[in-house]
């Protein structure tokens, strides 16, 4: 087990059915824990308030970033077909009239402005998201145990981090137990 | 709790997956296609897929060496297959974003046994799609026109024109596509990479799944962000087909001029994308033995849904006419009754429009053949809604080639009629695209989890918890007979 190489990263337990993971998420969760999550292989829903989680956030970024794409999209084509003068050397627009419209007529730059306001929000939402979730992370320590491998197949498992406040090798432990978990583990990492 | 994921019972709904199907059972069948040694019949119809992309690579090299000359393409007809295919190949791409984003948005929970499957045919047609136009410009080293890229000519592109934005459509169209299929791949990647043997395979999936360890504080963040992808996706596929349907409808052709076009070219779009599912989906079920997981239900949706959009789709013929009359547009009329029909009106010489039989192959098979779908026997038979859904595919490029060629071959001043007929460039290049569509298809059947995983795992039976009985049981003096914390 412990040897002067590793340190305790954090404590795994498994379950084998949803209620028995809400009911011991419930436990953690009024037991104060921070630094800790529930592991499934698919979104559990009513987790949520099982953690007593604060909804996500991510739509501010995605919202934020859907408007400047809106914006980069009028400034664009107002720039290169409206207008007549040269930011920074990038080659100067050219006001163009087609169709007896004028230069920056607004109703056919509506598509555009559309198209690029939905790609800037799935950039955003993509990079949004991982950003948020930290990942990709491909050394989290719980991937040393074996038995993890069933977390995204059909078991469940809680796991308290070490960094937590509240960790201690055997209180927390003895929490865990109490929730009837079918699986315990203190799963260690390298010290380097 | 439990009322948004369990079936209502009043209204007669049941799971969709057998009762007493576990989580790991649906992990084994559908991440065993990727990991037991490919049937036989994969690699004859890969080593097919490929040899047919080299016709595409020939095709390709023999039109850019001669020009578009090669193609049956000329006066007074200047868009023919290649539009087609490309209004074509985008439209099959429009049913797999119907299927992941819009039934998402309107919960319904039987699109998860699909949307893998359709999102990837969305990338892999709209890939196709987008050569057509690439190729068509003639000289395709100069496609970067397209784009508003600083030059050394201070040239810019015309936003005002349809085609501009088109680029930008399915240009978009495609790489949201993209992001939405791989979010959703994530979990699925981490459940291959946590059953792999082999180091490589463990390296390899556990690189695309980005570190995933099913924690639910990523999960909830992800259910959001897949939300809004699914919000995004709605607007941008009507969008999109709407955008190529003003190609056509900004012009003043007769036959194009039409403010039906946007909501009739993305319902077709639906219609035709449901087609295509449905065939490669009955082959797929068959040959890797999915029928637990797609089961007979779930065609009979996407039945219904095809009887649904085949309707709208009868009904946008009907109403062109109906304002072909009512606009008192003689050209207008004379493109419906002459050049479509056939028969309405005659030429001076009494003959009938040559290109009528595209417009009753139409008809035939977007109106006629799925008005079987009304009958519960056929949309529960495999064998006639496979042939149905292969002769809606044809009946939707027959449609797009009725309102591209039918509508400029005979138009305003009888001197300047023609008639079109495509080269064999033109057919190796249309097969070519489907050598390249099916070797995509066939990798990704092989390689990459083509039923969503994580999703039919979260609709069995008792995948979620029951807050509330929990919290009662919590309340019982036996729950408190629990060991107490030890603080």
């Amino acid at each position: 087990m412990a040897n002067q190489n590793k340190k305790p990263a954090l404590y795994l337990a498994e379950y084998d059915t949803p209620n028995a993971l809400a009911g011991a998420a419930m436990r953690v969760r009024d037991a104060g824990y921070e630094s800790w999550d529930c592991h499934t292989p698919y979104a559990m829903h009513g987790m949520d308030e099982a953690m007593g989680l604060k909804p996500p956030r991510i739509g501010f970024i995605s919202f934020i970033f859907g408007m400047l794409g809106v914006g980069t999209a009028v400034v664009l084509m107002q720039y290169t077909n409206a207008f007549d003068f040269d930011f920074l050397g990038i080659g100067a627009g050219y006001p163009l009239i087609v169709g007896g419209k004028p230069p920056g007529a607004f109703p056919s730059m509506v598509p555009i402005m559309f198209e690029l306001g939905i790609l800037l929000t799935g950039f955003a939402t993509l990079f949004g998201l991982l950003g948020i979730i930290k990942l990709p992370r491909h050394n989290h320590p719980i991937f040393e145990s074996d038995r993890f491998e069933a977390a995204t197949d059909d078991k469940f498992f809680i796991s308290i981090e070490a960094d937590d406040k509240k960790f201690d090798l055997e209180r927390t432990k003895a929490l865990l137990e109490s929730t009837n978990p079918t699986y315990l583990e203190l799963v260690e990492e390298e010290v380097l | 709790m439990s009322s948004y994921e369990a079936p209502i019972k009043e209204l007669g709904e049941t799971y969709l997956l057998p009762e007493g199907t576990t989580a790991h059972e649906v992990t084994e069948t559908i991440a065993g296609v990727t990991e037991t040694p490919a049937p036989r019949g994969w690699w004859l119809l890969f080593l097919l897929s490929l040899s047919v992309i080299g016709l595409l690579g020939a095709a390709l090299a023999y039109l850019f060496y001669q020009g578009v000359g090669a193609w049956g393409n000329n006066a007074p007809i200047y868009w023919a297959w290649d539009i087609t295919n490309f209004v074509w190949w985008t439209g099959i791409g429009h049913a797999g974003t119907l299927i992941s984003a819009i039934l998402f948005l309107f919960r319904q929970k039987w699109r998860t046994s699909i949307n893998r499957f359709a999102e990837a045919m969305t990338v892999f047609a709209v890939l196709c799609a987008g050569l057509f136009p690439a190729i068509h410009t003639g000289r395709p080293w100069f496609d970067y026109y397209l784009f508003p890229i600083p030059n050394q000519m201070d040239m810019w592109p015309n936003f005002k024109s349809p085609l501009m934005w088109d680029v930008f459509a399915v240009s978009t169209y495609l790489t949201i596509s993209v992001i939405f299929w791989y979010i959703g791949l994530i979990p699925d990647f981490a459940t291959l990479r946590d059953r792999s043997k082999n180091l490589a395979r463990k390296r390899t999936y556990g690189f695309f799944a980005l570190g995933w360890r099913g924690a639910h504080r990523h999960w909830q963040q992800y259910e959001r962000a897949y939300l809004i992808f699914a919000g995004i996706s709605t607007p941008l596929v009507l969008s999109v087909h709407s955008v190529v349907s003003f190609d056509f409808a900004t012009s003043v052709v007769p036959g194009w001029h039409t403010t039906i076009f946007p909501p009739y070219f993305v319902a077709g779009a639906v219609f035709s994308g449901f087609a295509l599912v449905m065939t490669l989906m009955l082959i797929c079920r068959a040959v890797f033995k999915l029928h637990n997981i797609v089961t007979v239900k779930h065609l009979d949706l996407m039945n219904k849904f095809m009887l649904g959009t085949g309707l709208l789709v009868g009904y946008a013929y009907a109403m062109e006419f109906f304002i072909a009359w009512y606009s008192a547009n003689p050209y207008e009329q004379w493109v419906f009754l002459h050049n479509r029909l056939g028969f309405g009106i005659l030429d001076e010489n009494g003959n009938w429009g040559p290109l009528w039989w595209a417009y009753y192959a139409m008809v035939f098979c977007n109106v006629v053949v799925p008005q079987i779908f009304w009958f519960k026997r056929a949309r529960t038979s495999v064998p006639i809604m496979f042939v149905a859904s292969i002769l809606i595919n044809i009946g939707m490029w027959f449609e797009r080639f009725v309102i591209i060629a039918t509508s400029t071959y005979r138009d305003f001043l009888p001197s300047s009629w023609g008639m079109f007929h495509p080269t064999a460039i033109d057919v190796l290049t249309y097969l070519g695209t489907f050598g390249l569509f099916f070797t995509l298809f066939l990798l990704f059947v092989r390689w990459i989890p083509m039923i969503a995983i994580a999703e039919i795992k979260g609709t069995l039976p008792g995948a979620h918890p029951d807050l509330h009985a929990l919290e009662a049981h919590d309340e019982e003096p036996s729950a408190a007979a629990a060991p107490v914390p030890a603080e």
